[in-house]
């Protein structure tokens, strides 16, 4: 798919809207498009974190491995974005990423999107507002989900 | 007095259990069941989705318990109940042709009427799609008087899930936008992982023409709303439905006091911009 290929598909994506074209065109050159087949890892926990994905299509989920088995911590589709700890020191992931199903998705080039955040600090301080919204509002659904609400019986039965 | 005569059973007045034969158990969870309720001395109806009753176990106790079906065309009133303590246990553990008390039917209900014309969220959580399933019910009966539909449902895990079956049913129609996430999963599980909130991004509505009925957890709740304002609903149009400690259930004992009203007869169903300053309040 050409740049300008990419270029549409990341204005059109939610977490892009409202971003000036110049930095679309910037981003969409450090971009791919992908296609995932269900059950493919898309990285790794302790990996280098040196992509990350614009879901288009499908599902991915974001996994953390255990002796016994594996415990999927959220899921993610069409609309969302997936890593962000391509954009922090030590740039390595966290968790581990699963296609669930068959996925069409963006990826891109941390290190290139990096490296132009850097040299334009515009563009840089408008990514990091998204990426930090979007750490938290995850945190937010994290605490959310550690509360257990659904595990506390309430006083009454329905 | 004639001592050998029928047994007359005292019939009336809101005190006052009616008793109804178990026709059906169905079992939901390990621990939640869905029974079947008919009439044996008085039909307590009509009820209005979103009310509750107060159920009698015989020897244990009472408890209210939302009316998860609505009796209509023969098919019989349902409550589905989560053993927690003595009664709810006792509940949980009756078989078909057991007989218990109820009263009712108490509270306000879901106004479902004033959704019409408009787009429709409901958002679950847990046993909270129990109260609201009269109304994906209602809507879906009625589905051309509504716009967009989204049942947006969340529960703890894969198992914990109630109405399975329903729900399956539900996805399959192509005029609602049915969605299905889970706190906690395995691999096994292809659905969605992560709180329900997060399943407003993916639901389709016009905000200034949305009617939202929301039940589950407070908590949940309170982060819904939220979810829900923040996407131009406005807080009126947010219907939630909550729990309180409801004992008499006829705004005599107070023990379902919230602040300056009283749940069992001004609730349990509010709308947002009534009961969010109270639900947002801490020590009430």
């Amino acid at each position: 798919m050409s740049t300008e290929g990419i270029r549409d598909l990341l204005a059109a994506h939610p977490f892009f809207d409202g971003l000036p074209e110049t930095d679309i065109d910037l981003i969409a050159g450090c971009g791919i498009n992908v296609h995932l087949s269900g059950g493919q890892i898309l990285f790794e926990e302790g990996a280098p974190a040196d992509t990350f994905y614009v879901v288009r299509r499908g599902r991915v989920a974001i996994e953390m491995h255990a002796p016994q088995s594996t415990i999927v911590l959220a899921t993610h589709r069409s609309g969302d974005v997936v890593g962000w700890s391509w954009l922090f020191p030590p740039h390595r992931w966290a968790f581990d990423a699963r296609a669930v199903e068959d996925t069409s998705a963006i990826a891109l080039d941390g290190a290139c999107l990096r490296a132009k955040c850097e040299d334009d600090t515009d563009l840089g301080y408008r990514l990091m507002k998204r990426f930090a919204r979007l750490a938290t509002d995850h945190l937010a659904a994290t605490r959310l989900q550690l509360l257990d609400v659904y595990g506390t019986p309430g006083s009454t039965a329905s | 007095m004639n001592d050998t005569g029928p047994t007359r059973v005292l019939v009336g007045g809101p005190m006052v259990p009616a008793r109804h034969r178990v026709a059906g158990v169905f079992r939901e969870m390990a621990d939640t069941m869905t029974l079947a309720l008919e009439p044996l001395d008085s039909d307590l109806g009509p009820y209005v989705a979103g009310q509750f009753n107060m159920l009698w176990a015989f020897g244990h106790g009472e408890v209210p318990v939302s009316i998860s079906r609505l009796p209509a065309d023969g098919r019989p009133l349902l409550h589905t109940i989560r053993a927690v303590g003595l009664a709810t246990s006792a509940l949980c553990s009756l078989r078909e042709g057991d007989v218990v008390g109820l009263r009712g039917p108490f509270g306000t209900g879901w106004a479902v009427d004033r959704a019409k014309g408009g787009d429709v969220v409901v958002v679950a959580g847990g046993l909270g799609l129990a109260p609201l399933r009269p109304v994906v019910l209602a809507v879906l009966a009625d589905r051309a008087s509504f716009g967009e539909v989204a049942v947006l449902i969340g529960a703890r895990s894969p198992d914990a899930l109630v109405y399975h079956d329903e729900i399956l049913s539900w996805r399959q129609r192509l005029d609602v936008d049915v969605q299905v996430t889970v706190d906690n999963a395995g691999q096994d599980w292809s659905g969605d992982v992560g709180v329900v909130t997060r399943l407003l991004d993916r639901a389709r509505f016009d905000p200034g023409g949305t009617t939202a009925f929301v039940c589950g957890p407070e908590i949940m709740m309170r982060f819904a709303a939220a979810g829900l304002l923040e996407r131009q609903i406005p807080a009126s149009a947010v219907q939630v439905s909550i729990e309180r400690n409801m004992k008499c259930a006829v705004a005599h004992c107070g023990h379902c006091q919230l602040g300056p009203t009283l749940v069992c007869r001004d609730g349990a169903v509010y709308p947002y911009d009534v009961i969010g300053p109270l639900l947002a309040a801490r020590g009430l």
